[in-house]
């Protein structure tokens, strides 16, 4: 598992070894499967790719083939879990706050991670070019895109503000998922990437 | 007929048989008190006796699941697909055992076996058996074959509700369970399909209460009708369009009740063809174990009490078009198995066959199954 994706590396520190994870669009399951080999993190990943569901069988992590728009509660009872994970995924949800209330639900805390729309390059795209933005975060044309909810962090930090959700942690990272003092001085203008971990206020 | 025998299949297989004195108490209340069984294997026990998998067979199936009897076979077992060398119950890593169920019509004692207490068939004397009956009577069977734990109970259908029977009365005897196009019971539209089965076998003139044998006939008209609506059933709308559509077999319509339409054709042969190789009595037993199938009743109708016990990990598949086990209904039973925090995968596969996909070699399907057989093999070293 040297390989492990950066932003899946910040999200398995701040999880604590030996709980209870549950993956969102888990992809082919490196994720899970690293907490459970290298944390000792039990948990399940929903997945509707079927290439992605062998993968995670590969794995052996356990995968439930559904579509999460449909959300979770055709098969997650309350207080579930202590993580609900989601990496770059939440973009591409038809209804990401219903998504956030939800993971909420199953979940004791949440983390999700997103392309920032509004790092600068796609600002100048937008601003200047006068066309969405391209970058390695986010490569897809606007015609044929999996990302339908884009954001910025600015965005994401009101929706919690408006959910009564409360941001635990966050990191803030360019492509490469490397953080400096710049993009820590102006995360949304600098910042490729956002990693949130939060939980119900009160 | 094969000319020659794939390398992908198990090759020649001969039917082996055991026969258990002790008696076996029965659901129903009745007990057998004594019986046979029928069954294949394929593949070899290792050393340690922990490669086995079990195949529990579906409402028509037997313990011909793989490979050919003889060289003019027309056809191999009915999940030739699935079984072989490497395939995905690859029988160079797997003991795969398969077995004629009681009450079936293919050796094992059943309606049309005969009855020690008088010497005569059992025909409708015979007790109905459940699906829990059966998961004992194989549990003696591994016993025989010094299987202590399977390292897999496979199933599909009816053959799923077996496995899922396994995971919850013998929770220490299998490591995995793959529940395929199953359902956690039978919805109110699956038992009335059914009851039309039923009828239609009982109320030709040729059953006589079950003792057709004794007036040396087969209820055929009912087993024709029968296996009709069966196979109605087991497809969807969208592949009967697909493979026959309103194709007519003479190219125009004749204005009689002659056979007109392809799917008409289809249909009576199916049916004609269920006739020679089926017995009334034990169609009849099955879908009453269908039916019967509900593990929850005993737990006021939840499922997650039903499986609190389960050690096995599932993989649980579904397939899109399937309505008589519609993927909502596997559903229940991953829900079920995740409020108990258990291991479980679960793939919905995307086909148009209907229920009849689990026989066949769709590829997410296979590749899915493939993948978890592979695991299963790894862990046991096979």
């Amino acid at each position: 598992m040297s390989e492990l994706r950066a932003d899946l590396a910040i999200i398995s520190q701040w999880i604590e070894p030996g709980s209870r994870a549950l993956d969102l669009g888990c992809g082919d399951g490196t994720l899970l499967s690293h907490l459970k080999q290298q944390r000792g993190v039990d948990g399940y990943g929903l997945e509707i790719d079927p290439e992605n569901i062998v993968a995670c069988i590969q794995r052996g992590v356990s995968v439930i083939q559904s579509d999460l728009d449909a959300g979770l509660s055709d098969y997650f009872d309350d207080d579930s879990f202590d993580y609900v994970i989601m990496t770059q995924t939440l973009q591409a949800m038809h209804y990401p706050s219903r998504l956030l209330s939800e993971m909420l639900r199953v979940g004791r805390e949440g983390i999700v991670t997103f392309p920032n729309f509004g790092h600068w390059r796609a600002r100048a795209q937008l601003a200047l070019g006068g066309h969405m933005p391209l970058s390695p975060a986010l490569p897809n044309q606007w015609y044929d895109t999996p990302n339908i909810h884009l954001c910025t962090l600015t965005d994401f930090e009101q929706l919690c503000q408006h959910l009564d959700i409360e941001i635990l942690q966050r990191s803030v990272v360019d492509t490469a998922h490397r953080s400096n003092f710049a993009i820590n001085l102006m995360p949304n203008l600098l910042g490729e990437m956002a990693l949130y971990r939060f939980r119900k206020r009160g | 007929m094969p000319d020659i025998i794939p390398a992908d299949s198990v090759g020649l297989i001969s039917p082996q048989s055991l026969h258990f004195a002790e008696p076996l108490k029965l659901d129903c209340g009745r007990e057998l008190p004594q019986y046979d069984l029928v069954y294949e294997t394929y593949g070899a026990l290792n050393s340690s006796g922990d490669n086995a998998i079990l195949i529990c067979h579906a409402l028509s199936g037997d313990h011909h699941a793989a490979g050919y009897h003889s060289m003019e076979d027309k056809k191999p077992g009915w999940w030739d697909t699935a079984i072989g060398p490497g395939k995905p119950i690859d029988t160079t890593r797997f003991f795969v055992v398969s077995l004629n169920n009681l009450g079936g019509c293919k050796g094992s004692t059943g309606p049309n076996t005969i009855n020690p207490a008088n010497g005569k068939l059992w025909g409708p004397d015979f007790p109905i058996v459940t699906a829990r009956d059966w998961v004992n009577s194989q549990a003696r069977l591994a016993d025989r074959l010094g299987i202590d734990r399977w390292a897999a109970v496979i199933g599909g259908s009816l053959g799923g509700m077996q496995v899922m029977q396994w995971a919850i009365d013998y929770p220490e005897r299998l490591r995995h369970a793959v529940v395929i196009a199953a359902a956690p019971n039978l919805t109110a539209q699956n038992i009335a399909f059914n009851e039309v089965v039923r009828q239609a076998l009982r109320s030709d003139p040729d059953f006589h209460e079950g003792r057709y044998a004794d007036h040396g006939v087969v209820p055929a008209q009912g087993l024709k009708i029968a296996r009709m609506l069966g196979h109605i059933t087991y497809l969807s709308d969208d592949a009967m369009r697909k493979k026959f559509g309103r194709e007519l077999r003479e190219g125009k319509i004749s204005f009689g009740f002659d056979v007109e339409f392809q799917v008409e054709s289809y249909l009576r042969y199916q049916g004609e063809s269920f006739v020679d190789r089926f017995d009334a009595n034990t169609y009849l037993l099955m879908t009453k174990a269908l039916d019967y199938f509900d593990p929850a009743a005993a737990h006021g109708g939840d499922l997650s009490a039903a499986l609190a016990h389960v050690q096995a990990h599932f993989m649980v598949i579904s397939f899109t078009s399937d309505w008589r086990f519609a993927p909502e209904r596997s559903r229940e039973i991953v829900k079920a198995l995740l409020d108990g925090d258990k291991s479980v995968s679960y793939a919905e596969v995307e086909a148009n066959h209907g229920h009849d996909a689990f026989l066949i070699p769709i590829p997410h399907y296979f590749d899915v199954f493939r993948s978890y057989m592979d695991r299963v093999a790894e862990e046991i070293s096979a």
